[in-house]
């Protein structure tokens, strides 16, 4: 919905017009000085308003608070709880335990802490997620802004494959990719990778025509800029806002579809994932006995890291760019 | 003195075949060095046309045949990598409408040195330091290299866009409708600060306007545009206040004299639209509006021919000059 709010005006710029004293302190500096101190003091600067703008959207401090936990969580896993957890052997209760104060969500069918599981499982679903999301982002970027860019036959040609691409059904497509590569976290990140681009791509490839067509690009190749130039220094910087915001929606949408696949049973079976640990309560029959401390978390761990990227997504982009509308 | 910029026989098409619209008919001009020519005429002349083809910045549709020696080295002819470097290093561009001309998620002074960087061999910091003295030069505060276009008024980014034509030292400057979209006062400062710039730096200047009087009082040199051909050249003054080609004299009818009540009591527009260039007519192409055209117009086409001194016209009654008291 987001994305489809997004204007064909120009991007406004990151700063506020309030901020510019902040960014005018850097520059007051004498002119002597390197160009790697004045680059860092203006990083340093826009990083500044970048944070002060962000804490006025309340849905995105909430869900930076909810990621900083479980990136706490996924960060800090083996220290909270060890990192024998997915031992089946050394498992320390017997199989599918109610909860319990040792065991504050039962065990599953092999006896292991499902709370522990849970914990260790967010590192699965965040690595995936990041990764395939971006991996996604930057094909869909590349592809969207080079067909956006040189135009003609080309790009025809890009965008009939890019077509292809999406009017494939990605899940089966993913399935199919899971199926015939080695069965790992990587053949996962790939199989979501290369099969959710398209829409970047398009969103990517009309934004850069928007942008082509706007003065500053005659301008651009009227100094002697090349494409490359055109192409990094100028559409780049002004499709960032969609990229961005289609990244962190990408990473939501990564996470379930890697609990899709993971509980089709097509992850790495010794990695446990939230969307394995699905599966697992599934074939333990969890669902028919009522076994919802087994059912649940899982679910409900997932929803919320996809619901904590998108409400850090919409804010980024309100912060980057206002004229969305996204509302508070 | 020698010719810095040569025109011969400049012919732009849009588009092919049968639809084929031609925007420029064979045009000669010669721009001597460090002085300063205007081109005026109504809008779809073929003024920015052009602007554009002097560096070959007109989309892939236009066809471009004749000659542009600038320095005496055509620009039609160059190859792809001497073409940009000629960019922006011999001949810039002030773009009309500086508020679209400008980047908005780049620091004005990131644009300045944007050609620098380009161009030179400078180093970022370098860069830096120039587009701040550039800043000053067109006389803005140096701290305003860190500030986005949106934080500048209309003349302020004007006076960037003209910061920017003076990066690369270029020997030609080509001020394509500069002053659009600014107020009288703004103008005024606008063109007291190119014609300073110009005189001194000893640049050149190719100003596009189709405010007569603004060119008259900026440029040395007066070209009159009519369809896709200069109809009309010689010293500024001497056109604007006795044009030898109806349609000159028309347009400098066309603005009230400060001090002569007859032109304010009698303002004078020129009755009809400049000729759709798909479909231009017969013979000379302004005769179905000249106020003095002859039976024999509709059917000779009249080329430029030697006037008085330094002076050239296009049209029949040229040798047989029109009386004084023409046109109302």
């Amino acid at each position: 919905m987001t994305l489809e709010k997004t204007p064909p005006t120009p991007p406004t710029p990151p700063t506020p017009p309030t901020a510019s004293a902040a960014a005018a302190a850097p520059s007051a500096a004498p002119p002597p000085q390197s160009a790697a101190a004045l680059a860092r003091a203006r990083r340093r600067a826009s990083a500044v308003r970048f944070w002060r703008r962000y804490r006025t959207h309340r849905g995105g401090l909430f869900g930076l608070a909810g990621l900083s936990l479980i990136a706490l969580m996924a960060l800090f896993a083996p220290l909270l709880v060890g990192s024998d957890v997915q031992s089946v052997t050394a498992a320390p209760g017997t199989a599918l335990e109610a909860p319990s104060a040792r065991f504050p969500l039962g065990t599953d069918q092999f006896g292991r802490s499902l709370l522990s599981l849970l914990v260790w499982g967010s590192r699965v679903s965040l690595t995936v997620g990041l990764l395939a999301a971006g991996l996604s982002v930057a094909i869909g970027t590349l592809v969207g802004i080079v067909a956006g860019h040189y135009g003609g036959w080309f790009a025809t040609v890009i965008m009939r494959v890019t077509d292809w691409f999406l009017v494939m059904p990605t899940l089966v497509l993913a399935i199919v990719l899971a199926t015939v590569m080695s069965r790992s976290i990587w053949t996962v990140i790939l199989a979501i990778g290369v099969t959710s681009w398209p829409t970047t791509a398009r969103l990517v490839r009309a934004q850069t025509i928007a942008v082509e067509s706007r003065p500053y690009i005659e301008r651009a190749r009227a100094l002697g800029g090349g494409h490359r130039h055109v192409m990094t220094r100028h559409v780049l910087p002004n499709v960032m806002p969609l990229v961005l915001a289609q990244t962190t929606l990408g990473i939501s949408a990564a996470i379930l579809t890697e609990a899709t696949l993971a509980f089709l049973g097509l992850g790495d079976p010794i990695i446990v994932s939230w969307g394995g640990m699905l599966q697992d309560a599934r074939e333990a029959g969890a669902v028919s006995s009522g076994h919802w401390w087994y059912l649940a978390p899982p679910g409900i761990a997932i929803a919320f890291v996809a619901l904590a990227f998108t409400l850090c997504g919409r804010a980024v982009e309100s912060v980057l760019n206002p004229k969305l509308g996204v509302s508070r | 003195m020698s010719a810095l910029l040569e025109i011969r026989d400049l012919r732009v098409t849009y588009g092919f075949g049968p639809s084929a619209v031609p925007a420029v008919r064979g045009l000669d001009l010669t721009l001597e060095s460090g002085s300063k020519l205007g081109i005026a005429g109504e809008s779809g002349c073929g003024k920015s046309t052009l602007a554009l083809a002097l560096l070959r910045l007109l989309p892939p549709t236009a066809t471009l045949s004749g000659q542009i020696l600038l320095d005496g080295e055509d620009v039609l002819a160059m190859k792809w990598g001497r073409l940009r470097a000629v960019r922006w290093a011999g001949a810039s561009i002030v773009f009309q409408g500086a508020m679209h001309s400008l980047n908005a998620v780049h620091r004005v002074g990131d644009q300045i040195a944007e050609p620098v960087l380009l161009h030179g061999h400078a180093t970022p910091a370098a860069a830096r330091r120039r587009a701040a003295g550039l800043l000053e030069q067109v006389g803005l505060s140096a701290a305003r290299v860190d500030a986005y276009p949106h934080e500048l008024s209309g003349g302020q980014r004007q006076r960037v866009m003209i910061a920017m034509a003076l990066a690369c030292g270029p020997r030609l400057i080509v001020a394509d409708e500069p002053t659009t979209a600014l107020d009288v006062m703004i103008q005024a400062q606008i063109l007291r600060l190119i014609e300073q710039l110009v005189a001194d730096q000893d640049i050149s200047l190719l100003m596009i306007s189709h405010d007569l009087a603004v060119l008259a009082d900026t440029c040395d040199r007066l070209a009159v545009m009519y369809a896709g051909r200069v109809v009309e050249e010689g010293p500024a003054r001497a056109v604007y206040d006795a044009a030898l080609h109806p349609y000159g004299r028309a347009l400098s009818a066309a603005f009230p004299r400060i001090g002569d009540p007859a032109s304010r009591r009698a303002p004078r527009g020129l009755p009809g639209d400049p000729p759709d260039p798909s479909a231009l007519p017969s013979g000379c192409t302004f005769h179905p509006r000249c106020p003095v055209a002859l039976d024999l117009c509709a059917e000779q086409d009249q080329a430029l021919r030697d006037a008085a001194p330094g002076r050239r016209a296009a049209c029949v009654r040229i040798d047989a000059p029109v009386p004084a008291e023409p046109l109302s």
